[in-house]
């Protein structure tokens, strides 16, 4: 198992090589040249002549490249243009932000996604397996962008229950420690922040579980029904064991591989940043700064804010991948 | 694993549950808050401290929260051309001289007087005296002369907005020979050649005055660290999230400003900011959709403000190119096939003007004499005929990828434009290219004809015509390529006369001139809005994007 893991990580580095291979062409392969369009309209020029140094432009392509991967492996992600603050630093809150909205949804998503499966598995074929199954055919299919605003204007300005945007109020004071403001009010034992940032939570972390709930309850069910229908469960029935035991323990463990598949899979994906979610709930995530360095053409972002969430992205499935035998023994790396 | 997976699943619906439960305990607790939050609660959570309040007087809000669609760059205003970075630093900095409140005439700022010597070449500022940064150190003439020499001894990749007096130390243009302070409260400029635009430029966002004492000690970390003399101090920056002022206690201008706080939130997407806006989350929002105008204007909690325009909107014909609009004929015969009122109807839910010149209203020296090119088809097909084109001709018309302030969707305006040329029997093909591309190629005059727009800096008439249509700016601003000596003769002389009368007939006969000769055909002059909460009063937006609250309160 040991040597499996240090193997598949090892396996991981032509994968990141190609990925940065792939990040810092980026700037090659996007039309028009990258100093006018950050200099926009009043570009004079000397002052894209000045820019291009600075990205180093004016250099030969594989010298860039070897710069920019030395610069990385010392820990340098570079500097963004549009703030002039090193990545590296600026990165992190905006990285906590998604973290924290991905943590909620992704729990959200799976305790309904799985329950729901799972019942939609034990009654197959009842007014409940329809239902559900609807529900998450509408949930995979949803507009994101139109879920987000629906939920605020019928929780935020209509019902009032819940505040619309941001991670918390905006006139009250939170002193980071980990960025992640659950977290960090209740070391701070602060309970009443504590609350507001969990509400602040919910719209958007509803409107980020909603697909990935809609995958795993489908994917729930149909593995789950396959399991149902082998011969070790029947013995156990035959035994004599209650439904809801058979359910949640003989059938869910081996059920549960491909399921956690997805999960991975959608947690990578959530953790990428999810724009629109980000964009609508005035969340700033991941996301929404890459998204914004696009805008700007802030390259250094791009570069290093994409390579970062694809390591992550990686790293998680070694992750799902090793969790697979500790959960099914049949599943061994040797 | 079953026993692993259903404490986890608990301990989920436990998270989940304590938010839940916080949406009902949070009344509760409101009253308990500490004192910096207490006086701050939102019309969200009015009711509730509606709850403490009652047994006193009825307490007026004193924490503004203004929502935009970005965040600002830097808190350093010279380093930066973005107008989300003026928007807060015009409440930190201030500037030497001040635009009006609602157009872009001069009024007496960090200087109460000043007077022009030598036919423009000397300028004299008379400062305010007992001003002090928010450090405490005393602003005075030499600050003035701080604040210049660290500015024209950068480049424009610094100081970009810096150009504005023609460059740096040493480069031919700079205009700028020296600032001295001759006086403690009295400093002293000197030009090499006189700039009309000088003064204007002067209350340019970019020039607040920033405290000397505050650069040496936070050098690159200024941006993070503003200090200037206006009237709300920084307090914090979490990036992308929010920026709060607050009030600066021993502001100059006595019993101001109003508000104790201001929170600058970023809520990108337009209608998800009206959202938070009328669930009282945040008070004042900008980047309004037009489709929402009508949803603000029927909901009696809040008001809408008009921020005058500053910008254009135009179609230009690269005149230099072989195609039938190299012939002014032909531009005026396009110009009459515009359906301008309809477009504004359509993209700009009539938030807009048309535009007959080169120049928004609100810019001194505009021209409304000038008759526009009365949208008339038949016109358009006999002054066609006049040039020999009767049976029409071909051409690529270019949109913007991206929506900008003046033109929202490029694509759709250009379909409409498309539409009516065809009428005249000209045929449009319409084309497009990334944002980046598109601007590169239309400053090499690739284009037969494109959309394009501007908006102003310093609100001086030169910005505009200058700036776009003279034949010095072809290779930087003039995408045109329109070339007119008489109209350069016009305008240099407009540039070397101080006298702002003169400069406006001046201005006045350019505009005529670029008329006649239609190189670009004026589409619009937009109006961006604002949505704010009924109780907001003395906010008033300046045509430039960018005015302090010093003046805003709640009025209940």
């Amino acid at each position: 198992m040991g040597a499996y893991a240090v193997r598949r990580v090892f396996m991981l580095l032509p994968v990141l090589f190609g990925m940065s291979l792939l990040v810092f062409s980026i700037i090659y392969l996007i039309p028009g040249n990258p100093a006018q369009i950050i200099l926009g309209q009043r570009a004079t020029a000397e002052a894209i002549a000045e820019v291009e140094k600075q990205l180093g432009l004016d250099q030969p392509w594989h010298i860039q490249y070897v710069d920019y991967i030395g610069s990385l492996l010392q820990g340098d992600l570079g500097t963004s243009i549009k703030t002039d603050v090193p990545i590296s630093q600026e990165i992190f809150p905006y990285l906590a932000a998604t973290v924290e909205l991905t943590i909620v949804a992704m729990v959200i998503a799976i305790f309904i996604g799985v329950n729901a499966g799972i019942i939609s598995a034990w009654f197959h074929n009842s007014w409940f397996d329809y239902t559900a199954m609807v529900f998450a055919l509408i949930g995979v299919s949803m507009p994101i962008f139109w879920l987000g605003l629906m939920e605020q204007y019928i929780f935020s300005v209509q019902l009032d229950w819940l505040p619309s945007t941001g991670r918390y109020e905006a006139s009250s004071v939170i002193d980071p420690i980990t960025h992640l403001y659950l977290v960090d009010t209740l070391i701070q034992g602060n309970m009443e922040q504590f609350t507001d940032v969990a509400k602040h939570l919910v719209l958007p972390g509803i409107a980020l579980a909603t697909i990935p709930m809609a995958i795993i309850a489908r994917m729930t069910r149909s593995s789950m029904l396959e399991v149902m229908r082998s011969d070790y469960i029947r013995t156990a029935r035959a035994k004599g064991l209650t439904n809801f035991w058979v359910v949640y323990k003989h059938s869910l463990k081996n059920a549960v591989i491909p399921v956690l598949t997805v999960i991975g899979l959608q947690t990578g994906l959530l953790l990428g940043g999810a724009i629109l979610t980000e964009t609508i709930f005035g969340w700033p995530g991941i996301g929404r700064y890459i998204y914004d360095a696009i805008q700007y053409r802030d390259y250094p972002v791009i570069q290093s804010g994409i390579l970062l969430i694809a390591t992550i992205f990686v790293f998680i499935n070694v992750i799902v991948d090793l969790l697979y035998a500790l959960i099914d023994p049949r599943i061994d790396y040797k | 694993m079953t026993k692993r997976f259903w404490l986890l699943s608990l301990l989920l619906m436990l998270v989940l549950s304590v938010a839940l439960v916080g949406c009902s305990d949070k009344e509760k607790e409101e009253e308990t808050k500490e004192p910096a939050t207490e006086d701050q609660t939102d019309d969200a959570t009015e009711e509730t401290t509606n709850d403490g309040s009652q047994e006193g007087t009825a307490e007026v809000k004193d924490t503004l929260v203004y929502a935009r669609g970005g965040d600002s760059t830097a808190l350093d205003p010279i380093t930066t051309t973005e107008g989300e970075t003026f928007r807060v630093t015009e409440n930190l900095f201030e500037t030497l001289l001040n635009y009006e409140e609602t157009n872009t005439e001069l009024v007496p700022g960090l200087a109460k007087g000043w007077g022009v010597y030598d036919e423009g070449l000397t300028y004299k500022f008379f400062l305010e005296e007992g001003v002090t940064f928010h450090d405490g150190t005393p602003f005075n003439a030499e600050s003035v002369v701080y604040n210049f020499e660290r500015w024209m001894n950068g480049d424009s990749d610094q100081f970009p907005y810096y150009t504005m007096f023609g460059g740096f130390k040493g480069d031919e243009g700079h205009v700028i020979e020296s600032v001295e302070a001759i006086e403690e409260f009295t400093v002293q400029f000197t030009l090499t050649r006189p700039q009309a635009p000088f003064l204007k430029n002067l209350a340019m966002s970019p020039f607040g005055m920033a405290s000397p004492a505050a650069l040496e000690e936070y050098g690159d970390k200024f941006t993070e660290n503003p200090v200037g003399t206006g009237p709300f101090k920084f307090s914090e920056w979490k990036r992308n999230e929010r920026i709060v002022l607050e009030k600066n206690e021993n502001y100059w201008k006595e019993g101001l400003p109003k508000l104790n706080k201001v929170i600058y939130t970023v809520i990108p997407e337009n209608s998800a900011r009206l959202n938070a806006l009328m669930t009282g989350e945040v008070d004042l929002i900008d980047g309004v959709n037009p489709s929402d105008v009508e949803r603000i204007k029927a909901d009696d909690t809040l008001q809408l403000l008009e921020r005058p325009s500053m910008n254009v909107g135009y179609m230009a014909f690269t005149v230099n190119r072989e195609t039938p609009m190299a012939d002014a004929l032909v531009r005026q015969a396009l110009s009459h096939a515009v359906p301008k009122d309809q477009i504004i109807e359509a993209f700009y839910g009539g938030l807009a003007e048309p535009a007959k010149t080169v120049m928004p209203p609100s810019i001194e020296g505009y021209n409304d004499d000038i008759e526009d090119y009365e949208y008339d088809l038949e016109k358009a097909k006999s002054l066609l005929a006049e040039a020999g084109y009767a049976d029409g001709f071909e051409f690529d018309l270019w949109y913007m990828p991206v929506p900008r302030p003046y033109i929202p969707e490029g694509q759709k305006i250009a379909e409409v434009l498309q539409q009516s040329f065809a009428q005249i029997g000209v045929t449009a093909n319409l084309q497009t290219a990334d944002w980046g591309t598109y601007l590169e190629k239309a400053s090499k005059g690739d284009f037969d004809a494109f959309l394009l727009g501007w908006t102003g800096d310093n609100g001086d008439p030169d910005n505009f015509i200058y700036t776009l249509l003279d034949k010095d700016s072809i290779g930087s601003n003039n995408y045109a390529y329109y070339s007119n000596d008489e109209l350069h003769d016009i305008l240099i002389e407009a540039q070397t006369i101080t006298d702002q009368d003169k400069r406006n007939e001046l201005y006045k006969e350019a505009q005529v001139i670029v008329h006649d000769d239609a190189p670009w055909i004026p589409l619009v002059h937009s109006t961006p809005v604002i949505a704010a909460k009924k109780e907001i009063s003395g906010y008033i937006p300046h045509p430039t994007g960018s005015e302090p609250v010093t003046n805003t309160e709640f009025t209940k």
